[in-house]
């Protein structure tokens, strides 16, 4: 897969550049350089020592370097099944940007939402100021690489004291008949004292095998509030490997929360940078894994600067054979004093096969702080069991009760009164089996292929 | 009050070693450098069975395949393996009857570092295999221990007297494969301890040995076997203190700890090698391999560990808990100061069903010193019901330190129950405020503090070293040079 990628870069340099301005080029350079030297992290490396990507490269990848979509209904290809969701929908479709109207809209209070590529062409200086600062292709392999070979993704930029009245919902959806590669990149900007929510929904169409590698950079600057939430509901035989980058100025508040329900492979790393004081940092996140699916959650967090607040929950339940790993670092650097960072990872499995690895690090070299972290791996409480089982509940509603309820603690974090619904009602579905069931269903009423239903009776 | 702080900080930073004396004995060493040469040296000098030459030159072989290990979270300029020498013993090996005919100079050493050799045999009820440099020098109350059939002797003596009990538990917890410095420790060993505790017997006394490096450019290789066999039980102690010397001094010793079924084993340990000056230059590199099987039912064993020494601190005191109901524990109080680096935690692996282990970990790190805890915790699929409970506070006394953690949880059933918790933080204000106004002096509230901090880990030694690690923590911490 490396020399297939490498060569094709050669090969392809002006097509992959396209109309990107010379510094995105030299960034693409630097990292080609350092992908073209490293490669694809191995287990070797301590943040994949419990994430193997070898039998997933050993796929026969496409990987497209031109648009073929364009212009289409994309109401027609993909309905949000949250109903009273009202947001700016945005679609991505195998990594490139797809619209009804136009690949680039300007609103009137300054707001720029669209496409990346499209936005390389008209605004090249807004997006010189933005683009590579936050990543860190050095420290990240497949931030490397994304950002050699990026094209499209998604692009928004909110102007000064703009406050985004509806959120912007991006969907990706990844539908090809043969195994794809996609590397999107999105960037965010939130100007000073701006604010916007962002509803991020990773769907598949198909169960087909699909290899997604994005990278996203945030700018939450002066007193900017940023939220964005992860939905992530994929197929069984699909890869996603989310690289986020988000990047703090003074008293800006960036809260993330992914929730993971269903998906293959799924690799989900945060590095929040906090570069001035003030700023709060939250990133809540739920996995809820069962069959083979293997779900990795990797946080850095950054204090560079002095009197910033930083908070990460993360809840798992793994079912059958699935592997959960969390790693979550903070880093408070010498002088950033009055930070607090707390860090909270708490997993509950189900079954003797499924696997947990949590390794909640703490790296402090200032003395007035207050950071904690904590992480368990258990079951449910026996004694809570025995409570609401001598309430009168049999045994199975009294788990799924203490499931969802342990669930919620996350669930409750979105702000989003629709979406919160409907998570809840997710999970609850997922908890009880159904989601699988439903999902099949979703997933396969635009697919022409025949659907086949795998269904475990056992958990109904 | 933050210039009290400071002013009390800097204090701290300048208590002296307490230790820093060197003993003029004539030595017999082997040739600077590392070879098959100097292994078959070592082998020769020390009368060694075939099989152990063997065993050293299999480990010395495998040793040149390896790469030192660079994931800790230490920095020190490489060490040139090639410049040491890894044999030194006292030149007349001394067989004496009565402490009376033992070198006064040596015991003049003991005196400094307070080990009551004399007043031990009738007061404190501890036998004393203390190894100077290698080589055991004196011994006590053998005789006791001799007739419950409880073998407390060199490792060197053992190697003579009990082949087959060497043969059959050397290497078993840590085969010389386990990592860089357990295959030099394997290939190079000079001496250590070796305890058998028979069947059923109960180990009359605490069994103590205290460690010293002596000669200068020496790297200390011990190696610790301790099997307990079915019922038995027996508390082992081992304290280090180590001379003032200019350049760094190695140390890669190898614990092994054996519990059959329902023996218990209670390994303490007071670690305080010479932790360098303060540009931290010097001091000695401690590189350490110690681990335990629980290998038999019920059985038991427990680390407890004050770290206040060495420049670098590289250890890992870890337990495999094989056998079903097997418990394991670790307390450990790690103090670092000036430039003194400590990576330094616990692995425990749960094996076997029901089996249960306790970690807790004070860090506290001054000065510009770095602290770090890395511990795993591991329960495999068939230890169905095992139970782990971690906690690992740090302290931080100043804003130049840093103090670190990095638990690993791996978790591969599903009725286990793993928990993990730390903080971090400094001193706190209100129970600073809370003394000072009760007319204890900010020095005096800080060590009161401090020690209350660490409590939880220093009630498990026993009392003998209870009373030395308070001492030691007072030194490192309250800048009362003793």
């Amino acid at each position: 897969m490396k020399e297939r990628l490498i060569e094709l870069y050669n090969r392809e340099k002006d097509v992959i550049r396209g109309s990107s301005s010379p510094l995105v080029n030299r960034l693409r350079q630097h990292a080609f350089t350092r992908f073209r030297d490293k490669g694809f992290p191995g287990t070797n490396l301590e943040s994949w020592r419990f994430t193997d990507l070898t039998p997933l490269l050993n796929t026969e990848f496409e990987i497209n370097l031109a648009n073929r979509f364009g212009n289409i209904d994309t109401e027609k290809l993909f309905t949000c099944d949250v109903y009273d969701l009202d947001t700016f929908s945005i679609t991505i479709l195998n990594g490139w940007f797809v619209h009804k109207y136009a690949p680039l809209s300007k609103l009137s209070d300054g707001t720029i939402i669209g496409s990346l590529a499209k936005a390389m062409e008209v605004y090249p200086e807004l997006l010189d100021q933005y683009i590579g600062r936050a990543a860190k292709p050095d420290n990240y392999e497949m931030a490397a690489l994304n950002t050699a070979f990026f094209q499209d993704g998604l692009f928004i930029y909110v102007p000064e004291g703009v406050k985004v009245n509806k959120p912007i919902q991006l969907i990706n959806i990844v539908d090809s008949p043969n195994p794809v590669f996609l590397q999107p990149r999105h960037i965010l900007i939130a100007g000073k004292g701006s604010e916007i929510t962002l509803v991020h929904c990773d769907h598949s169409l198909t169960h087909n095998v699909s290899f997604t590698n994005t990278v996203m950079e945030v700018f939450a600057e002066e007193d900017a509030r940023v939220d964005h939430y992860k939905i992530q509901n994929k197929g069984r035989n699909s890869a996603l490997v989310t690289t986020t980058f988000i990047r703090q100025e003074k008293n800006s508040k960036v809260t993330t929360n992914i929730v993971t329900l269903n998906g293959g492979f799924t690799r989900n790393t945060i590095d929040n940078e906090i570069s001035d004081k003030g700023c709060v940092s939250d990133h809540y996140g739920l996995y809820l894994v069962d069959s083979n699916q293997h779900v990795d959650n990797q946080i850095n967090i950054d204090h560079a600067s002095p009197g910033s607040l930083s908070n990460q929950l993360y809840k798992g339940i793994l079912d059958d054979k699935a592997k959960a790993v969390f790693s979550g670092k903070v880093l408070v650097r010498r002088h950033s004093q009055q930070t607090e960072a707390h860090q909270n990872n708490n997993n509950i499995l189900l079954t003797d096969d499924a696997k947990v690895n949590t390794q909640p690090h703490l790296e402090i070299y200032a003395d007035d702080v207050k950071c904690s972290h904590g992480a368990t791996v258990g079951q449910l409480d026996p004694e809570a069991m025995f409570y609401i089982r001598s309430r009168g509940l049999c045994e199975r509603s009294a788990r799924q009760l203490m499931m969802i309820a342990f669930a919620s603690e996350v669930v409750d974090k979105i702000e989003i009164e629709a979406l919160r619904k409907r998570i809840h009602s997710m999970v609850e579905k997922r908890l009880k089996g159904e989601l699988s069931i439903c999902d099949q269903c979703v997933l396969h009423c635009n697919s022409k292929e025949p659907t086949t239903f795998n269904i475990d009776l056992s958990k109904l | 009050m933050a210039d009290k702080n400071d002013k009390l900080l800097k204090e701290v930073g300048s208590s002296d070693y307490k230790y820093g004396f060197y003993t003029d004995i004539e030595m017999d060493q082997a040739p600077r450098g590392l070879t098959e040469d100097t292994i078959r040296f070592i082998s020769a000098k020390k009368n060694e069975p075939e099989f152990m030459l063997e065993f050293r030159l299999r480990a010395f072989r495998h040793w040149k395949t390896l790469k030192e290990p660079e994931w800790a979270h230490v920095e020190y300029p490489p060490i040139d393996y090639q410049d040491l020498i890894y044999y030194s013993a006292p030149r007349k090996k001394p067989k004496y009857e009565s402490l009376d005919e033992v070198d006064p100079e040596l015991l003049e050493t003991f005196e400094k570092l307070g080990i009551p050799l004399e007043e031990q045999k009738m007061l404190a009820g501890v036998a004393v295999d203390a190894v100077m440099d290698s080589v055991s020098v004196g011994s006590t109350f053998k005789e006791t221990l001799a007739e419950h059939g409880i073998i407390f002797c060199s490792f060197s003596e053992a190697l003579q007297k009990h082949p087959d009990l060497i043969k059959k538990y050397m290497g078993t917890v840590i085969p010389y494969t386990d990592n860089f410095f357990s295959a030099l420790n394997s290939a190079v060993f000079s001496d250590g301890s070796f305890v058998y505790i028979p069947r059923g017997v109960r180990c009359p006394l605490e069994l103590s040995t205290y460690f010293r490096i002596n000669a200068a450019n020496t790297g200390q290789f011990e190696r610790t076997l301790i099997v307990a066999e079915e019922g038995s039980y027996v508390s082992y102690m081992e304290g280090c203190t180590a001379p003032i010397r200019d350049e760094n001094q190695l140390h890669a010793a190898i614990v092994e700890i054996i519990a059959h079924k329902d023996a218990e084993v209670k390994y303490s340990t007071v670690q305080n090698w010479w932790p360098g000056d303060k540009q931290g230059k010097g001091g000695v590199y401690n590189f350490v391999s110690k681990r335990g099987i629980c290998e038999g039912e019920n059985s038991r064993i427990s680390w407890t560990q004050v770290e206040t020494g060495s420049a670098i601190t590289w250890k890992y005191p870890s337990l495999i808990l094989k056998g079903d109901n097997s418990s394991g524990e670790f307390y450990s109080v790690a103090v670092t100061n000036n430039r003194q680096q400590a990576d330094t935690g616990t692995k425990m692996i749960h094996l076997g069903k029901n089996t249960r282990s306790t970690i807790i970990s004070k860090g506290i790190s001054g000065g510009e010193s770095n602290n770090s805890y890395r511990g795993l915790v591991k329960t495999s699929k068939n230890a169905v019901n095992s139970r782990n409970f971690s906690q690992c506070d740090s302290l931080l006394l100043g804003d130049m330190c840093g103090a670190h953690t990095f638990p690993y949880l791996d978790v591969g059933n599903k009725s286990s129950i793993v928990e993990h918790e730390a903080t971090t933080s400094k001193i706190s204000e209100d129970q600073l405020f809370y003394c000072l106004q009760r007319g204890i002096d900010m020095e005096g509230a800080i060590g009161l503090i401090v020690n209350g901090y660490a409590k939880e880990v220093l009630s498990k030694l026993p009392m003998e070293f209870a009373v030395e690690a308070q001492k030691l923590l007072s030194i490192s911490l309250e800048g009362s040079v003793g």
